[in-house]
Parts: structure tokens; C-alpha cells; sequence
């Protein structure tokens, strides 16, 4: 929302210019750790939690939302939850292993007897 | 007929009504990428055979800075603004244009590396990804630098008739401006480190 006190609004300042230094720092550690050899699942969840934590740095200071209207965050819960079952699409498709060669040979097998 | 609450907040919902506007603008978007990001999560891990090729890691580290540095200048652009002070205004405002310039020209860059290595979204399911996320990211950046130019240029009239409204037009383009920064930060991991 903004408080419009110029003090207030040189305070907001300094926050963003701490914000812009974790940014920056956040994106050499993001590099650095894709030099380690990790495992693929390892390296992604620690590329994402990184991820989360600058987008987390960027809503809340850049756009604000640590003080905004419950207008804006009712909105954002309901694009949370509709994002959430986007992402569930690909994770449903993962999980489901009907028809995979696993079954199929265990079915084979069965056959057999 | 003047158009109501292009200033003051509504009284239901609390806000003025662009600020409504670009944040169901924005949820709209998040989903637009949020189903982007589905597919690519979805074709690469259906596919054993996932190739990814090298991508230019410093050009995109740069790129990232650049964008991170952009939601700096925008924010203080309008804090010039709430400071009654529009050359901050012009100053950041430009500062930001010429760093979004920048994100492209890199961006320009990259893709001719790629181009001229043959590999083009036709390539593979790889390619096919990363041109249509970066492609579709580096149209907003284009957008965004259209209305930044617009409030630069012919639209700064509007600080003299309306300063509040002017004020709040950028605080709009600055959200906006801070989403596209934030749709890069989770590109840029997804698609030239994992």
C-alpha cells in the first residue's frame, strides 16, 4: 500500500536496496550450487527452494504484499489454488503407473501359471 | 463522465481500480506460465530420453542481474514520484529502460549462439520449451518497455493535470514489472541449470 511520509518512504528505500543485495547474493548462490555435483532430484529441490525464497523476497518487498488489501489476497489464494492443480496435472501423470512395463510384466507373468 | 476511482480506493474493495485491474491481469498470468511450466514438467519427465543442451550460463546470470537490478530502479522510480520528485522519477524510469534494452540485447545474443549452433525450437522437446519461455518472457519485456516508454515519453503529461493518478499508473507498471522479474527467477534455474 505504501505510507507516503517521506521518511516512511526513504525507509522503504533502504529496505529495497537490503532486498536488491539478498537478490543478487541469492543468484551467485543459485550458480554456485549447480557446480555441485547433486543428484538431479537434490539439485532441483535446492534450485527451487532458492527460487522461492528470492520470488518470496520480490512479492513481498518489489510488489508490496507484506501490507496490502485482503482484496489481493483473497485473489492470490484462489490463483495459489488453481496453480496448485496446474502443478497436480504433471504430478498425477508421474504417480500413475497403469500400463507401464512393470504391470504389464507382472501381468505376463501371471499368465504363465 | 469521469471515470470513479482512478485514484481513491473503492470502498468494497479497498483499492483503486487499476490496482484490481493488473492484479487479476496478473493472476491471469500466473496461470498462462504456471501452465507452461506444467508442460515442460510434464514432457520432461515423460521422456527417458531428455536432452538438454548447454546453455549459456553467464549470458543468463547476467540477464538475471539486469532484471534484478530493473525492479530496483522501478520501485524507486515511484518512490521518486511519492517523494513529489520527478526527475528521480525520469532518472530511475529511464534507468529501467535502458536496463530492460539491455535484457534483450543479451537475450538477442543468445539466441543467435543458438541459432547458429542449429539449434532452433523445431530441434527437440528441449529447445521446443526454452524458445516458447523465453520467447513469451522477452514479449512481456518488449510490452513492458512500450508503456514504460509511453510514461516516459507522452504519457508524463499526466503528472501535471494528475500527479496521484500519474503516481499510480506507475505503481502499476511496477507491479507488472515485478512479476515478469519474478517469472525469470524460476526460469532461469528451470531452464539453463537443472
Amino acid at each position: 500500500m505504501g505510507h507516503d511520509s517521506p521518511e516512511a518512504i526513504k525507509a522503504e528505500v533502504k529496505r529495497y536496496m537490503m532486498v536488491f543485495a539478498a537478490l543478487a547474493v541469492l543468484t551467485i548462490v543459485t550458480v554456485a550450487v549447480s557446480y555441485l555435483d547433486l543428484s538431479i532430484g537434490a539439485a532441483v529441490v535446492v534450485a527451487m527452494i532458492v527460487a522461492s525464497v528470492k520470488g518470496t523476497l520480490v512479492a513481498a518487498y518489489f510488489m508490496h504484499l507484506l501490507d496490502e488489501r485482503k482484496t489481493i489476497y483473497w485473489m492470490l489464494a484462489m490463483t495459489a489454488l488453481f496453480f496448485g492443480v496446474l502443478m497436480i496435472v504433471p504430478a498425477g501423470a508421474i504417480a500413475d503407473h497403469t500400463g507401464t512395463s512393470t504391470e504389464v510384466a507382472r501381468e505376463g507373468g501371471e499368465e504363465h501359471h | 463522465m469521469e471515470i470513479p476511482y482512478t485514484v481513491e480506493p473503492r470502498p468494497d474493495t479497498g483499492l483503486y481500480n487499476a490496482k484490481l485491474g493488473i492484479w487479476l491481469f496478473l493472476a491471469s498470468e500466473v496461470m498462462l506460465f504456471g501452465a507452461l511450466f506444467s508442460t515442460y514438467i510434464l514432457l520432461r519427465t515423460g521422456n527417458p530420453n531428455w536432452v538438454q543442451h548447454p546453455m549459456d550460463v553467464p549470458l543468463a546470470t547476467l540477464n538475471t542481474m539486469i532484471l534484478i537490478s530493473s525492479s530496483v530502479t522501478v520501485v524507486l522510480a515511484w518512490a521518486g514520484l511519492r517523494l513529489n520528485n520527478f526527475a528521480q522519477f525520469r532518472k530511475f524510469g529511464i534507468l529501467t529502460f535502458l536496463l530492460s534494452a539491455g535484457f534483450m540485447v543479451v537475450k538477442s545474443f543468445e539466441y543467435s549462439a543458438e541459432f547458429s549452433a542449429g539449434l532452433f525450437p523445431w530441434t527437440d522437446n528441449y529447445m521446443a520449451v526454452y524458445f516458447t519461455m523465453t520467447g513469451l518472457h522477452g514479449l512481456h519485456i518488449l510490452g513492458g518497455m512500450v508503456v514504460l516508454g509511453y510514461f516516459l515519453g507522452p504519457g508524463a503529461k499526466m503528472w501535471k493535470s494528475n500527479p496521484k493518478q500519474f503516481t499510480n499508473r506507475i505503481e502499476v507498471f511496477g507491479l507488472y514489472w515485478h512479476f515478469v522479474d519474478l517469472v525469470w527467477i524460476f526460469l532461469f534455474p528451470s531452464l539453463y541449470l537443472l
